[in-house]
């Protein structure tokens, strides 16, 4: 059965997300007032047919690094789902 | 002695490759060639040249997915050979994805896609694509990009200095490096970037946009014939 993984992309803090600035000013210019701040990322669903976890695991590391993010400016976080 | 080839690649996308192609024609003694990205084949391109435009629509990341079209395993091969890399805007972006230079390009720090004349200096006149350029000359070349704010950690700015790897940098009409003649936040002011080797230039203004008369400068010429006078006399 295979994994999906779920796999979000988000700038590095050092990073400065405009996208993320613009939503957080118009979140403020709606009213609300404990907004404290908005970032912006990516979210990616990639389905791996494999049976073991821990290969599932590996491929998707790989491909958030190879591929799917820049660690010059991003992070990623990876989460996988067993499809029953 | 017969014509020596360029190769201009194109990816799905690319929207600067015939401005491009024509710019490197209107040199005497050199032809461009096209070369597809699904190619394998450079057909002894002296040196390749990446242009501008939105490749694979700028999905994911500018530059992320051409960076694994099929010809960039050659062109990667050729630039760790030695040989010239040219990466125009979008080409600069694949050039940073590929890791044949070093750093990432974000978004403008307005927000905005920017597309005017700017002014840049060869502030390293001393590398194959810029020995025709006076380090005190007030280059006036075009940008047009949304993703052209240049980062890199501390320590690999540090290291580009030390190197002399920063080749390109923003300016002020009268040459004057300061932040309001930076155009998209770019650390340094850095426009153009080249490795270590001296061989793989990356920069975001277009220089082939400012090679004719006719498009208000000429400005862009000196670097294609700096690169041409180059492979000539290789």
């Amino acid at each position: 059965m295979p994994y999906i993984a779920k796999i979000k992309v988000t700038l590095r803090q050092s990073i400065l997300d405009v996208q993320g600035k613009a939503v957080d000013h118009a979140l403020k210019n709606l009213g609300y007032r404990t907004v404290e701040s908005a970032r912006i990322g990516k979210y990616i669903e990639v389905t791996i047919h494999e049976t073991e976890l821990a290969e599932a695991e590996r491929i998707g590391n790989e491909i958030s690094r190879k591929l799917l993010s820049n660690p010059v400016m991003e992070n990623y976080s990876l989460e996988l789902v067993h499809i029953q | 002695m017969s014509d020596m080839s360029v190769g201009v690649v194109v990816f799905p996308g690319s929207n600067c490759d015939h401005d491009t192609e024509h710019a490197v024609a209107s040199f005497p003694g050199i032809k461009s060639v096209m070369l597809w990205h699904n190619d394998h084949d450079l057909q002894d391109a002296k040196a390749i040249i990446l242009p501008g435009g939105f490749s694979y629509g700028d999905y994911l990341r500018a530059g992320s997915i051409a960076r694994f079209s099929p010809i960039m395993k050659e062109v990667i091969e050729f630039a760790r050979k030695g040989f010239p890399v040219l990466g125009i805007c979008n080409g600069f972006q694949v050039l940073l994805e590929s890791g044949l230079l070093e750093g990432a390009l974000s978004r403008n720090r307005d927000k905005k896609f920017l597309c005017s004349q700017t002014h840049i200096r060869a502030v390293n006149g001393s590398t194959i694509f810029t020995s025709l350029y006076p380090e005190d000359e007030v280059l006036s070349i075009p940008i047009a990009h949304g993703q052209g704010n240049y980062f890199a950690p501390p320590e690999v700015i540090e290291s580009l200095e030390e190197h002399q790897q920063i080749v390109f940098k923003y300016t002020d009409a009268g040459g004057k490096i300061t932040d309001e003649a930076n155009p998209n936040g770019s650390l340094n002011n850095i426009a153009g970037i080249v490795n270590r080797q001296g061989n793989v230039l990356g920069l975001m203004p277009h220089p082939e946009r400012a090679s004719e008369k006719l498009l208000g400068s000429l400005d862009g010429r000196g670097l294609f014939e700096s690169l041409f006078l180059h492979i000539a006399e290789v």
